[in-house]
């Protein structure tokens, strides 16, 4: 016979309990023993970097010497150059151009692609298709598109027709929206996505009533499809703008003999970063153009997430 | 009796590679891939293992645009290579993060190195001490293409300046839109050609790029800088030869043979022997009227890493005695196609016929070696020069100007 274990023994005459967290705290403890492991991994990959970067950013490390503090050296020579005005102008086109037409027609084309029936999801698959292609092949592919003849397919189709040539990239002033439009059509298949889901979910039950109500096209537009879409739209903005604002991959690849040309004029600060990190060693310096960046991404989302707040 | 033979062998083996296991050294070699010289240097490994048993060398390879920050990352880790190959551009900054060490005096002696090596190996000198030495060089001379030559009617490459633009303009080719079908000479400051302004035209335009030690920039000192530029971009603006951007790059334009010249480096070779659909020539770069001729020469060289001592010490010392030999420069010209550095080497009369080799080899004993402070970065420096007469018509010597200003900002950053 053996004799049971306490724990097993039916309280006949009740035994105090060991003392036991509570429900609640030992669901807590199941929560952050899981929660740990990402914990660290951001604080360690993701935090501690960022916060290492400010610090940096007073120094003038170069990689292989010892970090020196410099104070705001970094900074007062940053704000100094002209180079830097101009990739921080560029950077604001290409925000300010890209994020409003790849909004308008993202919308568009869900709005449409929304009443089709006939190879509804055929369609969808090739919008979305550019978004999960790699950005450095599509870069390439465009920037032979882009040369002048008798590579360029654009040109050599306009020569063609009789047309004159457009400069493309080679040009100061054309470059950009160049790019820039291939950044828009490359991230398009994604934001038409995210609107088709929005538009679904509005219930049909409004578009029922307004119909009878007889509302026109146009003014269930405005009145319940735009509103009810809002949410979207707001998650779009902030998505897009980041996007734009870290742009690299598009103008890298088409630009790499001479990169961010010609004459910095299509030059993000993001491979503006990445030139004063990796080519030219000046680690202190790029993490001042690095917390200038994260400072105006902030600054951005900030705003937008103020400015479409939900009044209500 | 054959038993005892066999024993006698077997212990003896043994007896070896328990001496050759006790005094084993095993050094790492470093170098960025690039499949010819991988293979050249897995041959001389091969050699110098036969001939030092007790050496055991390494080779480490890294693709190119992650090699410097690995050696930087290496040796912040104190795991950098025993020996390693490196840009000479790349030395003050190795130097002054303390990743290579100089060479020993006793061994590689300044006079001796001097005397037996093209005089660009100074590029690598620092307080007269040598802190590498190279197993191969490179130059630039004019590519050709012998088809397009012929269909024109020329004879030969052109010799002097005045005859490149002559026949450039006969070569180049347009099509009834106006449009080039084939430029006479291709125009990319990307590519070589901003060597070839700033080491050869301005000097042929009578001006000195930079002073003795590459301190200041110079070209601007004078009307050369803006002569010299004046020349290049004239040979589109003015005589209509080739245009910035032309098949995306000038050795795209030459080997799809669609440009009749170009100006390139050694290590185009390689790519340029494929091609099969025209014959193609190499000259020595065009002289001006008064014969003045120019070259720029650059090398990687091998160094020693900062972290080797005692026994890997040694025998770094000795391998890298032995890649810098003449027989390792000849494994290296067969294999990879640069030229040694060694005059010896390469002055052999099979290598001066070559009429590959040959222009190249010719243009060492007055080729130049800019000293690079952050090359990408002076680079760009030419390319918006040239881009801001191309592209927004400022007069040359204003571009010439604002050029020399920005690269002296460069150089004298990285020399605080």
């Amino acid at each position: 016979m053996v004799h049971p274990t306490s724990s097993d023994t039916v309280p006949t005459h009740p035994v105090q309990p060991a003392p036991r967290l509570s429900m609640r705290a030992r669901s807590a403890l199941w929560v952050w023993s899981f929660l740990a492991i990402p914990v660290l991994f951001y604080c360690v990959i993701r935090f501690y970097p960022t916060f290492n970067a400010f610090w940096l950013s007073l120094t003038d490390w170069d990689l292989m010497s010892e970090a020196e503090f410099i104070g705001f050296e970094n900074y007062r020579r940053m704000f100094a150059d002209p180079n830097f005005w101009q990739t921080f102008r560029n950077t604001f086109e290409y925000l300010i151009y890209g994020t409003p037409i790849s909004l308008l027609i993202a919308f568009i084309i869900a709005y449409y692609l929304d009443k089709v029936r006939f190879a509804h999801n055929f369609l969808r698959a090739l919008y979305f298709l550019p978004y999960i292609t790699t950005a450095a092949a599509m870069a390439w592919v465009w920037r032979w598109f882009y040369q002048p003849p008798p590579t360029g397919l654009i040109n050599g189709a306009l020569g063609e027709l009789g047309f004159g040539q457009i400069e493309f990239l080679g040009s100061t002033t054309n470059a950009l929206p160049s790019i820039m439009v291939t950044a828009i059509w490359a991230g398009l298949g994604f934001q038409i996505i995210i609107f088709m889901a929005g538009l679904r979910a509005i219930p049909d039950t409004y578009y029922e009533a307004a119909r009878i109500d007889g509302l026109g096209d146009w003014a269930i537009l405005r009145k319940i499809t735009l509103p009810l879409l809002k949410p979207t739209t707001v998650f779009l903005v902030v998505f897009i703008s980041i996007a734009f604002l870290r742009i690299f991959d598009q103008v890298y690849n088409m630009t790499t003999n001479d990169p961010g040309g010609p004459l910095g004029t299509t030059k993000p600060l993001v491979l503006m970063i990445y030139e004063t990190a990796f080519s030219s060693y000046d680690m202190g310096y790029a993490a001042a153009q690095t917390v200038v960046l994260f400072t105006i991404l902030l600054v951005v989302s900030l705003l937008q997430l103020w400015i479409l707040r939900d009044r209500a | 009796m054959q038993k005892h033979f066999l024993m006698a062998g077997i212990s003896a083996a043994a007896c070896i590679s328990a001496a050759s296991s006790a005094s084993a050294v095993e050094i790492e070699y470093w170098q960025y891939i690039y499949e010819t010289r991988v293979e050249a240097m897995d041959q001389l490994i091969e050699n110098f293992e036969e001939a030092n048993p007790d050496i055991t060398v390494n080779q480490v390879t890294f693709p190119y645009a992650d090699y410097q920050t690995r050696i930087v990352a290496a040796n912040m880790a104190r795991k950098g290579p025993d020996v390693m190959q490196l840009f000479y551009g790349w030395a003050d900054k190795f130097i002054a993060g303390n990743l290579i060490q100089p060479l020993p005096e006793d061994t590689f002696p300044a006079a001796q190195i001097e005397e037996e090596f093209f005089p660009i190996v100074s590029a690598m000198k620092r307080d007269g001490q040598y802190y590498g030495l190279p197993t191969a060089v490179r130059s630039l001379a004019l590519f050709y293409n012998k088809d397009l030559f012929e269909e024109a009617g020329i004879d030969g490459p052109p010799e002097t300046l005045d005859e490149l633009v002559e026949y450039g303009k006969q070569l180049a080719v347009r099509n009834d839109a106006g449009n080039f079908e084939t430029v006479g000479l291709t125009l990319d400051m990307a590519g070589q050609d901003h060597q070839w302004w700033r080491e050869v035209l301005v000097r042929q335009m009578g001006g000195v790029p930079y002073n003795e030690d590459y301190t200041q920039v110079t070209y601007d000192d004078d009307a050369a800088g803006a002569e010299a530029l004046e020349f290049y971009t004239n040979l589109q603006k003015k005589h209509g030869i080739g245009a910035p951007g032309f098949m995306d790059e000038g050795q795209a334009a030459f080997r799809a043979g669609r440009a009749a010249m170009t100006i390139d480096g050694t290590f185009r070779l390689g790519s340029f022997n494929d091609i099969e659909d025209f014959e193609w020539g190499v000259a020595e770069l065009p002289a001006n009227d008064e014969g003045v001729q120019s070259n720029y020469a650059s090398y990687f060289a091998n160094a020693i890493g900062s972290s080797a001592e005692g026994e890997e010490l040694e025998a770094a010392v000795k391998f890298l005695e032995y890649i810098s030999s003449d027989e390792a420069m000849q494994v290296w010209l067969e294999v990879v196609g640069e030229l040694p550095a060694r005059r010896e080497a390469a002055m052999t009369n099979a290598n001066m016929n070559d009429p590959i080799y040959g222009p190249f080899l010719a243009a060492l004993p007055y080729a130049h070696t800019t000293l690079f402070v952050d090359e990408a970065a002076q680079r760009q420096t030419a390319i918006d020069m040239a881009n801001r007469v191309f592209l927004q018509d400022q007069p040359v010597a204003d571009s010439v100007a604002e050029a020399a200003e920005q690269e002296q900002a460069i150089i004298g950053a990285a020399r605080d």
